[in-house]
């Protein structure tokens, strides 16, 4: 296995473009596992650690620029938490700090699990995926990009560089089900926000479904909330849970989701 | 590869002292069996049934054998003795023959110069299987078609049950078995296949002497015992076989039966190589046995003042593919079923059964776990049933000296079981922390789910007991070697014992032990080999304090007897050495008939420990946070307190695991979470501090009036956690560990 290490988003690109074979890898926090269980022998890795233009987060007017480098780490501290809060709180919930050290929000959506911890908040933040190959750049709504369960938009080619969200314009918040009180996959998850400008709730479900989906509805319409995005899910059976408790779930995290970010 | 011997940390028996393997441990420099390295060793890899149940038709290996830096691929047919072992029936073959039983099951093991070439060779192992149905429901198992040819379990003493798959049925008839009374409470309870989870994984290194024999450098729990039964496989002479003991990073019962011993010294003796095996984390999931999943239906018959009359209880255990320990579990199951009370009557029938699941054996609380589940739950439903406070029913019930088991047995010497219900039940509990809190302190803990919505305070109380030592006839002796030196201006003393630290601190109460007796402070214990000593029995039990201390404290005492003889001086290089054996007073077996005992009884003696528990559950989501335990724990002398505690701790999280997550699930036999991102054990965040109070009532027989504490505190953890889930909740909650959807009502 070759592991090749690029220093520039440039360099990246054309290594990529050589080796289509070669597994992008950031923190390793998927990668790696799945080597160690021997799921997977690529014959490559292209490790992204070194490209300095992956790695940060910027501002520009209301909208949030996430590099796909950017760890759960960076994602809880000020002030990025403070614009994207329900990306905050889903980052707390991420393993443990080691974890968050190294684990990325690229890496969720290269990943693209329905229990991507990253990816409720960046769907009720209208997020937008930039993605980069030596044919040029694409932007897709993150919604397109996850396309099954751990399958995504993503051309020969092409690497995750950044993902373009919504400040927070009203209350938001992000909760996660596991049986364990800390350091679990999730069950269930939900990002939830009161869209002040909008008036509109949006909520977003994960590990309920082949991917994580958007609920959304004007404020007017809050009564039955909880039961329309309870409704909306697909989830299944599996180790982790029953698709009957994560529908429950879903239910029960909708109302106080509500409830927190309407006091 | 030799372990440098381990210089002495000082303090006596009785005294809290630093345990040897803290420090290398914690910043580590320890070497687990893992960490073993040879010159030009090989590594080894297992090639395992992906079928729970298959005949297997052919194995070709002429693919693997080929390849480059691959030295050696064997199959059954290259097992050199014995096909088969097992710690009570040699039903275990060492490598499958023409039937796999179990998912994992080895079928070929391969050497070569990396482990991925092992790996790759491995998988061009071309294994044709014939799928068979596979027998998975332990309650239909006795109807089902055998797994094993004809009856593995006859000629052992055992009841004569002549159904097909049973490993071993115990009828205990105490009393009147119909005898009636007031009021009677029942229910039916049932424990998933819990996991020993130890971190690291089984590993070891074995190394081909010149002369045909092997050295195996390996974790385990009991080395003499691994010795005796790897030469017979190996079609070798016991002595020609030595087992050191590598780093143990932890057994909890899954290291007492084999597990890389015989197939790498099988690659080790072909190849003519150093061979070192590692399993990695999805292995060690089928890579060794585990706590026994039961169904237990309990009734209980009382009077209205409390007192218990008769106790019927079933149990059915599932075994598993191989028997390991499964007739000594039953044993087990079926002697404590009754809890730590007087009843004089009682009927309890308890069945072991093989099927194609994940084999069953030896694991902390070893059937006492399951049958506390189940009597502790019936308590407290008899409490509320009759309106006395659980507390007070337990005291009005509890067992003590003079009384007998259900098994006719009468307990002799020290069994404070009331005494540790009144201490754990006059603990101080915590009021309720006020909100709003931080979400790492309510149930769902990081994952943010309440700020106090849904949440409900409950208090649980438990109580539960085991037997230290083996039982049924086992003389599980210890033996410990002194060695005194004159140094020229005194004396040095060196000890020898097999006793294998798993991480409970058995090194520390060899060394203690022999300071005291000594009253020496230079101490030094040489490597657990099986070439120093005679054999220590298994660190298994709870027994290993006990009958460590007992080997050492005869040996020493010897030593100092022969120095006495010689004018209390060594000149400079003059030794004594002396080897003692220790053995724990002689037990029977049960009546197979009647399951009483018979002789001298069938237990040496007991351990109890009562425990109360405060949990907060999120009853909307079904999530709990365990708040607050406070144990009383019967320990009889405490050797090395700080270590004591430290068991005791670690105890209570491994029931709170059982008791809240940890389950291996299965389908149609197949391990469906075999990791740890799937089979979750407790963080943290999900255990709470620990208010433990030492019951030193000194048990007569035992040095320095030692028990053992390694495992009342699972025993009674698992029962204790439910039966504040239940107050919290009001749900029957009769199934471990507790799914959120038991909780909310969904299952």
């Amino acid at each position: 296995m070759d592991v090749l290490t690029p220093r520039t988003l440039d360099e990246a690109l054309r290594l990529k473009a050589e080796r289509p074979d070669a597994v992008p890898i950031q923190g390793g926090t998927d990668v790696m596992v799945e080597l160690n269980f021997d799921r997977a022998r690529p014959s490559a890795l292209l490790n992204l650690s070194e490209v300095a233009e992956l790695r940060g987060w910027s501002r520009e007017n209301g909208t949030i620029r996430l590099g796909a480098a950017l760890t759960y780490t960076e994602a809880m501290e000020m002030p990025l938490a403070d614009a994207l809060p329900a990306l905050a709180e889903a980052s707390r919930t991420v393993g443990g700090p080691q974890i968050r050290n190294r684990g990325t929000v690229g890496g969720n959506l290269g990943t693209a699990s329905p229990a991507g911890d990253a990816l409720p908040p960046l769907l009720i933040g209208d997020a937008v995926v930039e993605l980069a190959s030596l044919r040029g750049e694409r932007a897709v709504p993150v919604a397109a990009f996850l396309t099954g369960p751990r399958q995504n938009a993503l051309a020969d080619g092409e690497l995750i560089v950044g993902v373009r969200v919504r400040a927070a314009d009203g209350p938001q918040t992000f909760m996660k089900v596991g049986p364990r009180n800390a350091m679990v996959i999730s069950v269930v998850s939900l990002a939830l926000t009161v869209d002040h400008d909008g008036a509109e709730i949006r909520a977003a479900f994960g590990s309920a479904g082949p991917v994580v989906g958007l609920v959304t509805a004007p404020l007017a319409e809050l009564d039955g909330f909880p039961e329309r995005v309870s409704a909306a899910a697909s989830p299944i059976d599996d180790v982790r849970g029953s698709a009957a408790y994560r529908r429950h779930s879903l239910r029960v995290l909708t109302e106080r989701a509500l409830e927190r970010c309407l006091q | 590869m030799t372990t440098a011997a381990r210089t002495l940390e000082r303090g006596r028996v009785g005294e809290s002292v630093k345990r040897v393997d803290a420090i290398p441990k914690v910043t580590g420099e320890f070497a687990y069996s893992s960490d073993l390295f040879a010159a030009g060793m090989l590594w080894g890899h297992t090639l395992r049934s992906p079928h729970a149940h298959a005949r297997i038709v052919e194995i070709d290996i002429s693919d693997a054998v080929g390849m480059p830096r691959v030295h050696a691929v064997l199959t059954h047919a290259d097992v050199p003795g014995a096909q088969t072992y097992g710690l009570e029936f040699a039903d275990q073959p060492v490598l499958a023959i023409d039937r796999v039983r179990y998912f994992g099951e080895p079928v070929a093991v391969v050497a070569a110069e990396h482990p991925e070439q092992a790996r790759r060779a491995a998988e061009r192992i071309h294994v044709d299987y014939e799928p068979l149905e596979p027998v998975v429901d332990p309650e239909r198992a006795t109807e089902q078609a055998p797994i094993h040819d004809g009856r593995p379990t006859a000629g052992h003493g055992f009841r004569d049950d002549a159904r097909p798959n049973v490993v071993r049925t115990i009828v205990i008839r105490h009393g009147d078995p119909d005898a009636q009374a007031e009021v009677s409470v029942s229910g039916v309870y049932e424990l998933g296949i819990q996991d020993q989870a130890f971190l690291g994984p089984e590993s070891g290194l074995a190394v081909p002497d010149a002369e045909g024999g092997v050295d195996i450098y390996v974790a385990t729990q009991w080395l003499h015992v691994d010795r005796d039964q790897v030469a017979p496989c190996l079609g070798l002479e016991p002595d020609q076989v030595r087992i050191h003991l590598a780093g143990v990073g932890g057994a909890f019962g899954g290291r007492e039966d084999l597990s890389i011993q015989i197939h790498a010294a099988m690659l080790a003796l072909h190849a003519g190589r150093p061979v070192k095996m590692v399993y990695n984390r999805e292995e060690s999931f089928v890579g060794h046995i585990h706590r026994h999943p039961a169904k237990i239906w309990m009734e209980q018959r009382a009077n209205r003042d409390g007192k218990l009359v008769n106790v019927r209880a079933k149990i059915l255990l599932d075994g598993g593919a191989y028997a390991s320990s499964s007739a000594a579990v039953t044993a087990n199951a079926s002697s404590f079923a009754c809890g730590p009370y007087a009843v004089e009557n009682a009927l309890v029938e308890c069945t072991c059964v093989y099927t194609n699941n994940p084999p069953c054996g030896a694991m902390r609380g070893f059937g006492a776990v399951q049958s506390c589940f189940a009597h502790e739950a019936q308590m407290d439903k008899l409490a509320a049933e009759l309106g006395i406070d659980p507390v007070e029913l337990r005291l009005r019930n509890a067992l003590a000296p003079g009384d007998s088991l259900p098994t006719g047995q009468k307990i002799t010497g020290s069994f404070p079981a009331a005494e540790v219900i009144r201490r754990a039940a006059a603990l101080p509990m915590p009021e309720p922390e006020e909100l709003p809190r931080d979400p790492l302190r309510l149930p769902g803990g990081s994952g943010n789910t309440t700020r106090g919505q849904g949440v409900k305070r409950g208090v649980g109380f438990a109580v539960g007991f085991k037997n230290v030592c083996y039982s049924e006839g086992f003389d599980d002796s210890t033996a410990a070697r002194v060695r005194l030196t004159g140094t020229g201006n005194g004396l040095e003393a060196e000890v020898d014992c097999a006793a294998a630290e798993v991480g409970q601190g058995v090194v520390n109460v060899i060394l203690q032990t022999a300071r005291t007796e000594l009253e020496l402070d230079d101490v030094v214990l040489g490597s657990a080999t099986t070439s120093s000593v005679g054999s220590a029995g298994s660190a298994s039990a709870s027994r290993m304090t006990w009958m460590a201390a007992g080997a050492v404290q005869l040996a020493a005492r010897a030593a100092r007897e022969e120095l006495a003889r010689r004018g209390g001086e060594l000149k400079p290089a003059e030794t004594i050495d002396v080897e003692r054996v220790y053995h724990h007073r002689p037990t029977t077996p049960l009546d197979p008939e009647t399951g009483q005992v018979t002789g001298d009884g069938a237990h040496v003696a007991y351990i109890c420990a009562a425990m109360r528990v405060v949990a907060e559950v999120d009853v909307e989501l079904g999530l709990t946070r365990v708040v607050w335990i406070g144990t009383a724990q019967d320990v009889g002398k405490a050797v090395n307190p700080q270590a004591v505690y430290g068991q005791i701790e670690g105890g209570t999280a491994q029931g709170l695991g059982l008791a809240l997550m940890e389950e291996i699930q299965t389908r149609d036999g197949l391990i469906a979470n075999a990791s740890f991102t799937d089979y979750l054990i407790p963080t943290t965040l999900d255990m709470p501090p620990v208010v433990a109070e030492l019951v030193e009532e000194p048990e007569p027989d035992a040095p320095y009036g030692v028990k053992g504490v390694g495992e009342p505190p699972t025993v009674v953890s698992t029962a204790a956690i439910v039966s504040a889930l239940r107050d919290a909740t009001g749900r029957d909650l009769n199934r471990v560990p507790v799914r959120p959807d038991d909780i909310v009502g969904l299952s």
